[in-house]
């Protein structure tokens, strides 16, 4: 690294949009990120998850959100529809399926608008193809993620085997933990996507139902703030040029096969998606405080999670401090770009570490174990999947097991 | 602090982004040079010399300063031809970034697809890119360092480029007359430019050459 990135101190270098301090249609004023959240007082709210991305979008200057149906995230989609019909929105429809919905977010993303939309477990897999192809073509578009089981048999419950899908996608992938996160992350997530040298979609992710359909309080900024809107003479690649790669291989697929196009810039292009998204790390880091969140790591026994198996462990940890087992916790909030430098550091000293994941694969289990040196200290669980919850005396239990301290029946406790 | 050096290629046959390495963009006021991060006013000399020193310097226009979109751009088209003038350095223009059929003309023109076909054609050895968009100018800038022995410099008007050898941030006419200004002081002090003798092209505005015919 040839510069330190600062966590304390420092604003993101957010905007010198044309439009700030204007107001839009709706009375809103065009303010800097900064100014909005570290500036103007938040009023603590006591709502849903899914009100809360309704509040988010009322303040992102969205151009364009497109909807389709699918649990849990049909709740927000819905309520952006009421939103577009106050007038927060530029455009809103329903799209035909959740791959119909992607394509037409990138139509409205390369015509210069600032794009939301929405989706959910087998929503995301049915759309995945567009993901790759958003980074491709540089779209800053966000899409709120509200995990749920992906396989047949269906479950609507959460589980969040469908992030493992978005983590070479090209896209920035955020985990929020709580409703506050969800807000928070909503607004940030647009303003680093958009910057000139990211400029890539975004990911925001929450645990369905744990996260959209329970009530938290939640701190809002003032509603007549709002984001600068999306300042497309920014992007880094021309706005629908419909003679260049990548729109010009939807009427030409002849060149993507041929010379014409050296194979050395596919690879340099795929080289600069993967650029763009470190790029991001020093926008990040001042916006949202930091790619993780760290407590006690100096421990000997750390807890190392994501979403809402971070709220669980919180729990799990003070049970185990009664019985004298003292854990740290460490919170990752951005899974792409992965924390690598900050993952090894925390976890220096650690003995053990323990990764508790609601899905079956473990995935970020192994990102945190090709990360750090002597990985057997990395313990992969515990899991739940299909939509179980995690009680925190499950974790202690694993934990205690592990340890080879005696548990008892902490199911009883 | 230790940085991954963006040196002059042939790097390798797939050189990594210098981002994925750590490398980290300037701020507002700040340059890079060859990956380390400098003030701004000690990168205007070092890239005067760059391009004293070359025997092909050249300016790679791309779209946004080729094209008068704005009456800022217009003026900034203005600087970039009396840094040219003054240095001297030829002008290839990166018009656009279409894949050309059935092959591009190396001797008058650049593109994002096959960059090293220009560099080489023309044995350039110290290019500033100016006016490209940055996606476009970050593939191109990966390629040259990996097949040629180029020094790429970037005056990028937005956040700028680690795979430059060299590159500014924010870049304004008065920016682009800084570098003017530097090469002048250096001349005045007897640095002598290195340049091989060459006649500019120039277009009409369907893109044939009108001059030297």
């Amino acid at each position: 690294m040839n510069k330190q990135v600062e966590l304390k101190g420092k604003r993101i270098i957010a905007s010198n949009h044309v439009k700030l301090g204007q107001k839009n249609k709706k009375g809103q004023t065009y303010t800097d990120i900064n100014d909005i959240f570290f500036k103007a007082e938040q009023e603590p709210n006591f709502l849903t998850g899914s009100e809360v991305i309704k509040e988010a979008i009322k303040r992102c200057s969205v151009g364009t959100s497109v909807a389709y149906p699918i649990t849990p995230q049909s709740e927000a989609a819905a309520l952006i529809g009421e939103i577009y019909a106050e007038g927060y929105l530029d455009e809103y429809f329903r799209g035909e399926s959740e791959f119909a919905v992607m394509g037409q977010c990138a139509g409205a993303a390369f015509g210069g608008h600032r794009v939301f939309t929405t989706t959910a477990g087998p929503g995301t897999l049915r759309a995945m193809e567009n993901f790759p192809m958003w980074a491709g073509s540089r779209l800053p578009i966000q899409v709120c993620v509200t995990c749920r089981g992906i396989n047949s048999p269906l479950s609507i419950q959460p589980d969040t085997l469908e992030m493992h899908y978005l983590l070479e996608t090209g896209m920035l992938v955020w985990h929020a933990e709580t409703a506050q996160d969800l807000y928070d992350y909503i607004l940030k997530g647009f303003i680093v996507a958009e910057q000139p040298d990211v400029h890539i979609p975004i990911a925001v992710c929450c645990d369905g139902f744990f996260v959209t359909h329970t009530k938290d309080t939640v701190d809002l900024s003032p509603l007549d703030l709002c984001l600068t809107p999306y300042d497309p003479y920014k992007s880094p690649v021309t706005c629908m040029d419909m003679e260049s790669a990548p729109i010009r291989m939807m009427r030409d697929p002849f060149i993507m096969k041929s010379n014409y196009i050296n194979y050395s810039t596919h690879a340099s292009w795929q080289q600069e998606v993967k650029a763009a998204m470190e790029r991001s790390r020093k926008h990040t880091i001042p916006l949202i405080g930091g790619l993780i969140d760290e407590e006690n790591t100096d421990r000997e026994i750390l807890i190392v999670g994501s979403g809402t198996a971070v709220s669980q462990s919180r729990e799990a940890i003070r049970l185990l401090a009664e019985d004298g087992i003292k854990v740290g916790l460490v919170k990752i909030k951005t899974i792409r770009p992965f924390p690598y430098e900050e993952i090894k550091r925390v976890t220096k000293n650690a003995k053990h570490i323990f990764v508790p994941e609601f899905n079956i694969a473990g995935w970020l289990a192994r990102e945190i174990k090709s990360t750090i040196p002597d990985n057997e200290r990395v313990y992969c669980g515990p899991h739940v999947m299909g939509g179980m919850t995690m009680p925190s005396e499950v974790i202690v239990e694993e934990i205690k097991k592990h340890l080879g301290v005696e548990t008892g029946n902490l199911m009883d406790m | 602090m230790s940085h991954y050096e963006v040196k002059a290629g042939p790097i390798s046959f797939l050189p990594p982004a210098a981002a994925s390495m750590g490398n980290v963009l300037p701020d507002p006021g700040e340059a890079h040079i060859e990956g380390r991060i400098v003030p701004e006013e000690e990168a205007y000399e070092y890239c005067a010399r760059k391009i004293l020193a070359a025997k092909v310097p050249t300016i790679f226009p791309g779209p946004l300063v080729l094209w008068k979109w704005n009456d800022h751009v217009a003026e900034k088209a203005k600087a970039i031809r009396e840094l040219a003038n003054e240095a001297p350095m030829r002008l290839i223009p990166m018009a656009d970034y279409r894949p050309k059929y059935p092959k591009i003309d190396a001797a008058v023109e650049i593109n994002p697809n096959h960059p090293n076909l220009t560099i080489w054609h023309n044995k350039i050895d110290a290019c500033i890119f100016v006016g490209v968009h940055c996606h476009q100018a970050n593939l191109a800038l990966k390629m040259i360092r990996a097949a040629t022995n180029c020094y790429t410099m970037a005056m990028c008007a937005q956040a700028g480029h680690e795979d430059a050898c060299l590159s500014f941030r924010d870049a304004s006419v008065e920016k682009i007359k800084k570098i003017t200004a530097a090469v002048k002081k250096l001349k005045s002090e007897g640095v002598k430019s290195q340049a091989t003798d060459f006649a500019q092209f120039s277009m009409d505005r369907k893109g044939f050459i009108v001059a030297p015919s």
